[in-house]
């Protein structure tokens, strides 16, 4: 078995309690039980090599070519979380079972509960700093649901919505700092990173690191000032709150402040930074703890204290401390957790959480009230439970210090202060609930829950008492195996896990902790008054507060951006692209020097006139649309013209016919669409307008200008040398087309293909009035086809159909080839259907468009498929010449099909976007129901 | 000849740039049209200007650039197949939404704008 193996078992289990439900509850709870345990057996099984100091590295390719590989380890410190994190969990697992009523979903929540688990596991076994963020947000997510089980209460929905607010920013940072450590280490190994301890400390982006990396720790595991979520995330069902605020959830900040004590710890900062947090966390949570009148409420302000108590020994500069937070870890995820499912039991069984009215319950459950008051005495650390032990060292830690400097004194004092308030609010655990009077009307009459209930808690309380009584036979080695790897050494400092080390300074803080915590609580009724004249603030509140003003502002902010305005759109990212495009010439090299600079002739001087002329009366026309079409055109002929003159003539055939079949289309859709439109600009949005244009013509011309005087540095050498060796065709435009770069033809007469489709579609079903008249209100000629037209086109379809062919063949060798070709044939035809009428070609030409583009590209892609089966690869051209009697010598190329499949695609999409444009004002018109 | 060749493309820039911005489906197709038109020009100039230079072996001496050609020879294709998508778009919004304008509804300035301009000319 591997670790691996572990967390697919794990994720499986997801799966189980849903499908197991149907079965009752009990099947359902054992089922899922069945992959923790597993899980748990099998690290047990490992026990025995970490102790004899082996570091299990597994890993599993994932994507290897950039460098992602998974990888799991288990060394002291994951095994000591592993341990807690499955063993706490099967117990809670256990303890749901009977907690949760018969109506309530519990396959959902064990399902919820095994993810969490999984996901808490996998950070505590991540050797990838990556992997183990991933785990991180997911124990973000998983916990929000967990805690969202009851979503009918707006403060569970609340409380989830505040601790994952609080833990997913906090994700966000760490996700920031691991991101920094990966880029100064080189690496997202964990166990690389471990050992670059110097190259992170003295790296100038240290301080970053530090805080990104604390943030989503601190977050995490509720440290001051981002306690706040903790508490609230009570509403969660009672064994969520066990599992989360003992072993879990809260403890993963404390665990990645562990993992990462190697590399970050060490310095001023840190000290400073984790000791200051972890002492005002702690006493603040011991005080509030002590003002709660609700159970759960008490326990979530002592959890609060209790990490920032651990929090305090990893900020503090000794060795020891570490030993003594680790141990703490444990200690207190044991008494915790039965504390939390002692109130839980108290809250099922009774009826209410409120410490006011839940009084001397010792008549009615005094064992569960016993086992309570066994954990409750180990929080307090009370001498034989296993929370005095580590709150002795901690004691004794707190005094070989320096972390405040001069001040350091301060720690012990608050220390000890923070251990009165321990003792106070373990006192009034005990004391309110289960002496101090009789109950106040309960809603129900309380009596000791059902047998197994009660076994999680007793399995608990049995280790708090015996490693209380002997702890270096209990956890003695756990504890070396974790402190060897947070401290990243085989050679541990020498510390003494006994109850008795004689009378010194920590017995005595101890001593005076549980005196004044039992004076204090003596006195509490004194305090509760004082207390009282504060203002009661809650943090929900404050928080949903904070929230809707961010939200509110930001959606301000949004709706000023987002008019819903195509046309502000269009103008605000023009202007952005100015500015992109504009910025970088400023600094273009002033020494500019243009070369191949030609003569103009008066020709051109003339035609570049027109041009210009055209395009801008366009622009001053454009609001009598006809007017402004014809303008157009004249731009695209003289454009043609151009591009003869500037030796394309392929170019120039290209444009011409194009330029015809744009105007039939958009004359065609003029048809529908007004004829003139009023001045609707209002003379500043012009202004506007004419400037951006202006601008971006300004930029185009001038970055036109730049590089077209300079020498050219071209890779058409090559197609020019190997036009006729290699593609058999001297017209090196066309062999570019349909052999260098046939696929891209093929990509782009694809493209062709599915824009007539989508016309196609368009125009189904499409509702548009039919005008009845032009927009002076005369009414459209009823002499459609006049008959000279008919005549004269008639005759010329077999000789434009000749020249197509024409253009076709020598398409290789001369301007030409099956886009041009294509394009003319389209035009042929197009001006039959002018001069005829839909119903007139509709019986002669029975060719579906349709078909006609699928056969063109399947053709063009069947050329280059079939090139396989000669052995060559996708698109290799073969030609040959042969002697055709009569004839003479002609050259056979496969590129020549390869064009076919090209010709056949233009012309259906060109004819399939006209026709099916041009028989919408004809009674051919597709049906549109009513 | 490169100086007027490139103000014609700037022209060109200028009045396509100018009719993409109104605020009908027409004008904006056309200006699309347009600036297809500059955007091709453009291209091929990349290949720098040559005369009595067609890419046809044995035909010149000193040939033009083919590549460029090549690649403009498809964008003028594909640019009308475009243009032809987007017309029968505006048709089609048009048919749903019952006006052309391209943001789907009257601008408010627009009405008040052409309100006022009747009325200058009632008056």
């Amino acid at each position: 078995m591997s670790l691996f193996l572990i967390v697919a078992l794990l994720l499986i289990g997801v799966l189980v309690p849903i499908y197991t439900e149907r079965f009752g509850r009990k099947i359902n709870t054992f089922a899922t039980m069945l992959a923790p345990g597993i899980a748990f057996a099998y690290i047990i099984s490992l026990i025995d090599n970490i102790f004899a100091g082996e570091h299990i590295i597994e890993y599993l390719q994932w994507i290897p070519s950039v460098g992602l590989t998974l990888s799991l380890h288990l060394d002291g410190l994951a095994l000591m979380f592993a341990l807690l994190i499955l063993g706490i969990g099967l117990l809670v697992i256990f303890y749901a079972n009977y907690y949760l009523s018969d109506k309530e979903d519990a396959g959902r929540f064990y399902a919820y509960l095994i993810l969490f688990m999984t996901a808490m596991l996998s950070i505590v076994l991540s050797n990838n700093v990556l992997q183990m963020w991933m785990a991180w947000e997911v124990t973000s997510i998983s916990s929000f649901l967990l805690i969202s089980f009851w979503g009918h209460k707006s403060e569970s929905r609340k409380g989830a919505r505040m601790a994952l607010t609080v833990t997913g920013a906090g994700g966000l940072a760490l996700l920031a700092g691991l991101l920094l450590i990966g880029d100064i280490v080189g690496s997202y190994e964990l166990s690389v990173i471990l050992g670059s301890g110097e190259t992170i400390i003295n790296h100038a982006l240290y301080p970053v690191v530090l805080t990104l990396v604390l943030l989503g720790a601190f977050t995490k595991s509720a440290q001051f000032p981002f306690h706040f979520w903790l508490p609230h995330a009570m509403a969660a069902p009672t064994p969520v709150s066990a599992y989360l605020h003992s072993a879990t959830m809260v403890k993963a900040g404390i665990f990645l402040m562990a993992r990462f004590y190697p590399v970050l710890a060490g310095t001023e900062m840190w000290f400073l930074i984790v000791t200051t947090a972890g002492l005002m966390t702690l006493l603040l949570g011991a005080y509030v703890a002590l003002f709660k009148h609700d159970l759960k409420g008490l326990l979530a302000y002592s959890t609060i204290s209790h990490l920032g108590l651990i929090t305090l020994l990893l900020g503090l500069d000794t060795r020891l401390a570490a030993v003594a937070a680790l141990f703490h870890i444990m200690n207190h995820a044991v008494f915790k957790a039965s504390l939390f499912m002692a109130a839980g039991i108290i809250d099922h069984e009774s009826g209410s959480r409120d410490m006011r009215k839940l009084n001397g319950l010792w008549q009615f459950m005094p064992y569960t009230a016993t086992l309570a008051m066994v954990a409750a005495a180990s929080m307090a650390g009370v001498p034989l439970f296993n929370g005095f032990l580590s709150k002795e060292m901690f004691l004794a830690e707190t005094l070989h210090q320096h972390a405040f400097g001069f001040l350091s004194w301060m720690i012990p004092v608050l220390a000890t202060l923070a251990g009165v308030f321990s003792v106070a609010y373990s006192l009034r655990f005990i004391h309110d609930v289960f002496f101090n009077g009789e109950p106040v009307d309960l809603p129900k009459t309380p009596h000791e829950p059902p047998r197994f209930m009660k076994l999680p808690i007793e399995v608990l309380v049995v280790i708090c008492i015996l490693v209380g009584l002997f702890p270096v036979m209990m956890i003695g080695d756990f504890l070396a195996v974790a402190s060897k790897a947070v401290l990243r050494t085989t050679d541990l400092p020498y510390y003494s896990l006994s109850i008795w080390h004689g009378f010194n300074l920590p017995l005595m803080m101890s001593g005076i902790a549980i005196l004044g915590g039992i004076i204090v609580y003596a006195y509490r009724s004194k305090l509760y008054r004082f207390q009282s004249q504060f203002m009661q603030t809650d943090a929900k509140l404050i928080f949903e507060g904070v929230v809707q003003t961010v939200i509110s502002r930001l959606s301000q902010a949004h709706e000023r951006f987002d008019t819903g305005s195509l046309q502000r759109y269009v103008a605000a990212m023009l202007v952005f692209t100015i500015a992109l495009i504009g910025l970088p010439l400023f600094e273009f090299d002033v020494g500019f020097e243009p070369v191949n600079m030609q003569d103009v002739s008066g020709i051109e001087i003339s035609l570049g006139v027109i041009m210009c002329l055209s395009a801008i009366a366009t622009m001053i026309f454009h609001r009598q649309r006809l007017v402004a079409l014809i303008a157009i055109s004249v731009v695209g002929l003289v454009l043609s013209i151009a591009f003869a003159r500037f030796s394309a003539p392929d170019l120039a055939l290209t444009q011409l016919a194009v330029e015809v079949a744009t105007v039939i289309l958009l004359m065609l859709a003029l048809f529908f669409l007004p004829k003139k439109t009023a001045s609707e600009s209002a003379p500043s949005r012009v202004v506007r307008d004419l400037g951006i244009a202006a601008a971006f013509g300004g930029l185009v011309a001038t970055i036109n200008y730049i590089f077209i005087t300079q020498p050219l540095a071209s890779i058409s050498e090559f197609y020019l040398a190997n036009s006729k060796t290699g593609g058999g065709g001297t017209n090196a435009v066309n062999v570019i087309l349909v052999d260098f770069r046939g696929l891209d033809t093929l990509g782009e007469i694809l493209v062709l293909g599915i824009a007539a489709l989508g016309i196609f579609k368009m125009l189904a079903r499409i509702r548009l009035a039919m005008p009845s008249s032009d927009e002076k209100g005369r009414p459209w000629s009823t002499d459609r086809y006049p008959p000279i037209v008919s005549m004269v086109s008639q005759a010329l379809l077999p000789l434009a159909l000749l020249v197509s062919f024409y253009i076709f063949l020598r398409g290789h060798n001369m301007p030409g080839g099956g886009f041009i070709a294509g394009l003319i044939t389209a035009v042929a035809m197009i001006q039959q259907y002018i001069a005829h009428g839909v119903e007139w070609i509709k019986p002669r030409v029975k060719v579906d468009y349709q078909n006609l583009i699928g056969l063109g590209v399947l053709i063009a892609a069947f050329t280059g498929v079939a090139s396989w089966g000669f052995g060559y690869p996708f698109m290799t051209t073969w030609f040959d010449y042969f002697d055709i009697p009569f004839i003479g010598e002609i050259e056979l190329a496969s590129a020549l099909v390869f064009d076919l499949g090209v010709y056949l695609t233009v012309v259906g999409a060109t004819l399939m976007i006209l026709a099916h444009l041009g028989k919408l004002s004809t009674p051919e018109r597709p049906k549109v129901e009513a | 000849m490169e100086l007027l060749y490139v103000i014609c493309v700037g022209v060109l820039t200028f009045s396509g740039i100018f009719l993409c911005l109104r605020g009908r489906t027409f004008p904006v197709v056309v200006g699309l049209t347009m600036l297809g038109y500059a955007v091709n020009m453009f291209l091929f100039s990349s290949g720098r200007l040559n005369l009595e230079g067609a890419a046809i072996l044995g035909m010149a001496e000193q040939y033009a650039d083919p590549l460029p050609q090549a690649l403009v020879l498809t964008a003028i294709v594909i640019g009308f197949a475009m243009i032809a998508f987007v017309v029968i778009l505006s048709m089609r919004a048009r048919a749903d939404l019952g006006s052309d304008f391209v943001d789907g509804r009257e601008p408010v300035d627009a009405r008040k704008l052409v309100e006022r301009n009747s009325r200058g000319q009632a008056e």
